[in-house]
């Protein structure tokens, strides 16, 4: 089967190339592969929108200022590189509901969108507060051996193995 | 170091989206863009995700060392404390578990069309980390001082040169890979 058709590649193949990414990053950009902050900044201009150019001289956006940076088209890039991945190898498709929530809460987008938020609101206020998250502390951090991203990391796995062995075992069992 | 490319706004911008390009597809190729793989992985049965973080960091930091042994990186630690990267780590976990994908991972599940990561978590995300923003001083002045360990990395903890640290850990990582294989997960 051609290699840019098939539906899945081997974990071990796909982790060597983001590690062969991470290394183009600190060359070329000088910079370790994040994403966190460019939702940071993001909801920093949706707020400035509202409130004027005032919030920029909140604290935190006087940290990580509101602009379109190197991290920000690198999440632009990753939603394209995953709408090309998935249009080549025929998995693009509109989905409401995942297989797994379906199987535990029923089909109900509306359930699914409330739990969504509630998690994405964790999940902003949890990387911010952690100052990184899968990516700029699991693998960007972790490789760099910075005892920050390794303890961050591993508070990660500890905190969503609990979270989802509670959703899955005791309120949907 | 590459000093006058790093300085070239325009071409950094670039570099960026192509980059970005490049870890989408991959992440999406790899399954971890998928709701379903993400839970998988956190409830113990599918151990897809921890697989590609782990050889990610095992090719990107004999890589980067390289390059920093040659002159051609330095590192950028990120500063931490138990009160950012413990606790914050965990409130992280939470949402993980709750929504079924991480800032990179929601942005390409957008790429593949869910739309729960589209309209809900890429939504929740933003008003979570404008609420951040705005309780920032408070909690950077208390809580976030809590157990400072600064930007420290662990070679710089035991004082020994990196490789000390960085071949070790790799063949730590390599050997828990194969444990996992033989174990069938």
């Amino acid at each position: 089967m051609d290699m840019w058709t098939m539906p899945r590649w081997s974990p071990y193949l796909v982790g060597a190339g983001i590690g062969v990414l991470s290394w183009l990053a600190f060359l070329l950009s000088n910079k370790p592969i994040g994403c966190s902050t460019a939702f940071a900044r993001t909801s920093g201009m949706i707020e400035r929108v509202f409130r004027g150019s005032a919030v920029e001289q909140k604290e935190y956006y006087r940290k990580f200022p509101i602009e379109i940076d190197w991290q920000w088209m690198l999440v632009v890039g990753v939603v394209l590189g995953a709408f090309l991945s998935a249009a080549l190898s025929g998995s693009l498709r509109l989905e409401w509901v995942p297989a797994r929530f379906e199987s535990a809460f029923g089909h109900a987008p509306l359930l699914r969108w409330i739990i969504a938020i509630i998690g994405g609101f964790l999940m902003g206020f949890g990387s911010r507060w952690a100052g990184g998250c899968t990516s700029g502390h699991g693998i960007s951090g972790a490789l760099q051996m910075a005892v920050s991203s390794w303890v961050a990391a591993i508070s990660f796995f500890i905190g969503g193995i609990v979270v989802a062995m509670l959703i899955f075992r005791v309120i949907a069992g | 170091m590459l000093k006058g490319l790093h300085a070239r706004r325009p071409a950094q911008l670039l570099i960026g989206l192509l980059l970005g390009v490049a870890f989408g597809f991959l992440l999406q190729r790899g399954g971890a863009t998928r709701y379903d793989v993400i839970i998988g992985q956190l409830m113990l049965e599918d151990f897809t995700v921890v697989k590609i973080m782990l050889s990610a960091v095992v090719v990107g930091t004999l890589g980067v060392h390289l390059m920093k042994s040659l002159g051609l990186a330095e590192l950028h630690p990120k500063p931490g404390s138990v009160g950012t990267s413990l606790i914050g780590g965990l409130i992280f976990g939470a949402g993980f578990a709750t929504l079924g994908y991480c800032p990179g991972t929601i942005a390409g599940a957008v790429g593949q069309g869910s739309m729960d990561a589209l309209l809900g978590g890429v939504v929740g995300i933003l008003i979570g980390s404008g609420v951040l923003a705005a309780v920032y001083p408070r909690l950077a002045r208390g809580i976030m001082t809590v157990g400072d360990f600064k930007d420290v990395t662990l070679p710089g903890v035991f004082k020994v040169n990196e490789w000390v640290v960085v071949l070790p850990a790799v063949l730590l990582i390599v050997s828990l890979l194969w444990w996992l294989e033989s174990a069938g997960l």
